[in-house]
């Protein structure tokens, strides 16, 4: 298995992840040498089995249903309290659409 | 009496007993402890930040239910060091990245709330590979943690602060989480108990989340009753986390001091395939040691062992690359100036997170994206059932497994920094227990010839956990 840089590039682009020239050719070394290693996972036949997306236990449907009542939240201070750029109680961002 | 002599050799039990006899107030053991932080922590890096305000503050908590005669929690006074991916209200949470460098949760983790209840002195936050990225420690963007054993050595991985400040004796019990061996191979690196209990027996709401259907909180202790003591008190379902069990909680510190005479223990041989022999005689004392107490030690099957490695780091980079998507520069304190939207997120992610964690969410992308999706990430989750099933039937023949917890023992600082397939080789024999959510753990049981920890890794059925601290507790008394 082998990526070419181009195939690195695109799934940065996907990931939203800026990657220099030399990260992007490291990446292509590492993720093939990664992806020539699970390939082994062919030699099992799994036709026939389910998969598992989570640990799951014996409860009753309803049981993760809390009870509906007001509590506190965060105030809007708190929230934007880490936020890397912010006024009037929003988040700011670089314009998303063009007039 | 001399702190820096006493404060290593401190136990929960010991903790609790002085301050019962008034041999010392919660103050002036915070003090103590906080001052020896302070003065030892350059040696290994374990701590990131010091919560001192918070520490004295709960401390003199303690002391004032001490003045009026009230019950103490479990773990009154005891001091506790949280891995930093844990938040905590008012106290940084960096989870070891250059993105989250400045970041202050407004909450605290449920896990943390229940140990502070139960009195313990939170005294800060401890270094981790960046996200839990890593079996070393060495990805933390605050430089690597040297095991406190051997300073040239790593103190294993991701959990490598939380095992070294309890090696070293700047916690006396702390926190760490466990996605595919993150707990229990520094645990068994530096010499100290290490738990990842069953997945949903510790409420995650606060863990900052790496690998959602693996991630766990789980404790480090000097023994095992005080990483018994500490789970205990975190354990049972909690409203803020729909993923947590609602399984009733035992009372360990009790079963675990049952015999284990007539209990089956299974010997995976697919475990000491490959196995170097100075680490597979030490486990196999461990087990003649424990049939000398009237177990009963059988070889067993877990045939899809080989198949964990392909199958974990399928899921656990999937899953990563969903929830590391939250870091967009909007949120989270750290953004990189651009014009667009998409140019911010892009220099934003490209710039705070390190090589580690860039790749992991490239492999997660790639993996889940079109045209891969059922070739990797269902494949993977089929294989996992075919891991879990293992387990199934061989808990259907023994009480619990003993395996290695590791291939080797702590290696040297950059020793394989720079190949990352190897690093994720050292996580084969923890991985298969992550992917089955079955509860286990790392008890000390020897050196290996250079004189390196060695830990014996106890795995048992979903919510078993009191058989597995009873193998562990009646193994750590007869050693």
């Amino acid at each position: 298995m082998k990526l070419t840089d181009e195939q690195v590039r695109y799934v940065a682009d996907l990931a939203n992840l800026r990657l220099t020239e030399d990260e992007t050719r490291r990446m292509s070394h590492d993720l093939g040498e990664i992806l020539t290693y699970v390939e082994e996972l062919d030699e099992l036949d799994t036709t026939s089995v389910d998969p598992m997306a989570q640990v799951l236990f014996d409860a009753d449907e309803v049981a993760t249903l809390r009870e509906d009542r007001p509590r506190d939240t965060l105030s809007n201070a708190e929230a934007l309290a880490n936020a890397s750029l912010s006024s009037a109680g929003y988040y700011k961002v670089p314009k998303v659409i063009e007039r | 009496m001399s702190w820096n002599m006493e404060i290593p050799k401190l136990s929960v039990r010991s903790v609790r007993d002085g301050l019962a006899s008034k041999a010392f107030s919660a103050s002036e053991l915070t003090h103590a402890a906080l001052d020896f932080v302070q003065a030892e922590n350059a040696k290994t890096n374990a701590y990131l930040t010091l919560a001192e305000d918070r520490a004295l503050a709960a401390a003199a908590h303690v002391d004032s239910m001490v003045a009026r005669g009230e019950p103490l929690g479990d773990l009154a006074g005891v001091p506790l060091g949280v891995k930093d991916v844990i938040v905590t209200r008012g106290v940084r949470t960096t989870c070891g990245s250059r993105i989250l460098e400045h970041y202050v949760p407004p909450y605290d983790a449920t896990a943390v709330t229940r140990l502070e209840d139960a009195g313990a002195i939170l005294l800060g936050k401890l270094n981790c590979d960046e996200f839990a990225m890593g079996s070393s420690t060495e990805n933390s963007a605050f430089g690597p943690v040297r095991n406190p054993l051997a300073p040239d050595r790593v103190p294993g991985g991701s959990s490598g602060g939380s095992a070294a400040a309890v090696a070293q004796g700047t916690a006396v019990v702390s926190l760490g989480s466990d996605t595919g061996g993150s707990i229990r191979q520094p645990a068994s690196f530096c010499g100290v108990v290490g738990v990842c209990p069953t997945y949903g027996r510790v409420s995650r709401y606060g863990l900052v989340a790496f690998a959602s259907s693996l991630d766990h909180i789980g404790p480090f202790g000097r023994n095992v009753e005080d990483a018994a003591t500490v789970l205990k008190v975190m354990a049972g379902n909690d409203e803020m986390d729909s993923t947590s069990a609602f399984a009733p909680v035992d009372d360990y510190q009790a079963l675990m001091k049952h015999s284990v005479r007539g209990l089956k223990l299974g010997l995976p041989k697919e475990y000491f395939e490959g196995l170097g022999a100075e680490t597979a005689d030490v486990i196999r004392t461990a087990a003649r040691r424990l049939e000398e107490l009237g177990c009963h030690i059988e070889e067993v099957s877990l045939p899809h062992t080989k198949y964990a490695l392909s199958c974990y780091y399928i899921i656990a980079t999937a899953e990563a690359s969903a929830n590391l998507a939250r870091y967009d520069g909007v949120r989270y304190t750290t953004r990189e100036p651009a014009e667009t939207l998409s140019d911010m997120y892009r220099e934003t992610r490209g710039a705070g997170f390190g090589a580690e964690v860039k790749r992991r969410i490239m492999l997660g992308t790639y993996v889940l994206s079109a045209g891969y999706y059922d070739a990797y990430y269902l494949k993977a989750q089929r294989v996992r059932s075919l891991v879990a099933q293992d387990f199934t039937r061989a808990f259907a023949r023994v009480d619990a497994l003993l395996a290695p917890v590791s291939p080797f023992p702590a290696f040297k600082l950059g020793e394989k920094i720079d190949d990352p397939l190897t690093m994720y080789l050292s996580d084969i024999y923890t991985l298969t227990g992550s992917l089955a959510g079955v509860p286990c753990m790392s008890v000390p049981c020897g050196l290996s010839p250079e004189g390196l920890p060695v830990g014996l890794q106890i795995l048992a059925r979903h919510f078993d956990e009191a058989t597995m601290f009873r193998v562990a507790w009646n193994y750590e008394q007869a050693r």
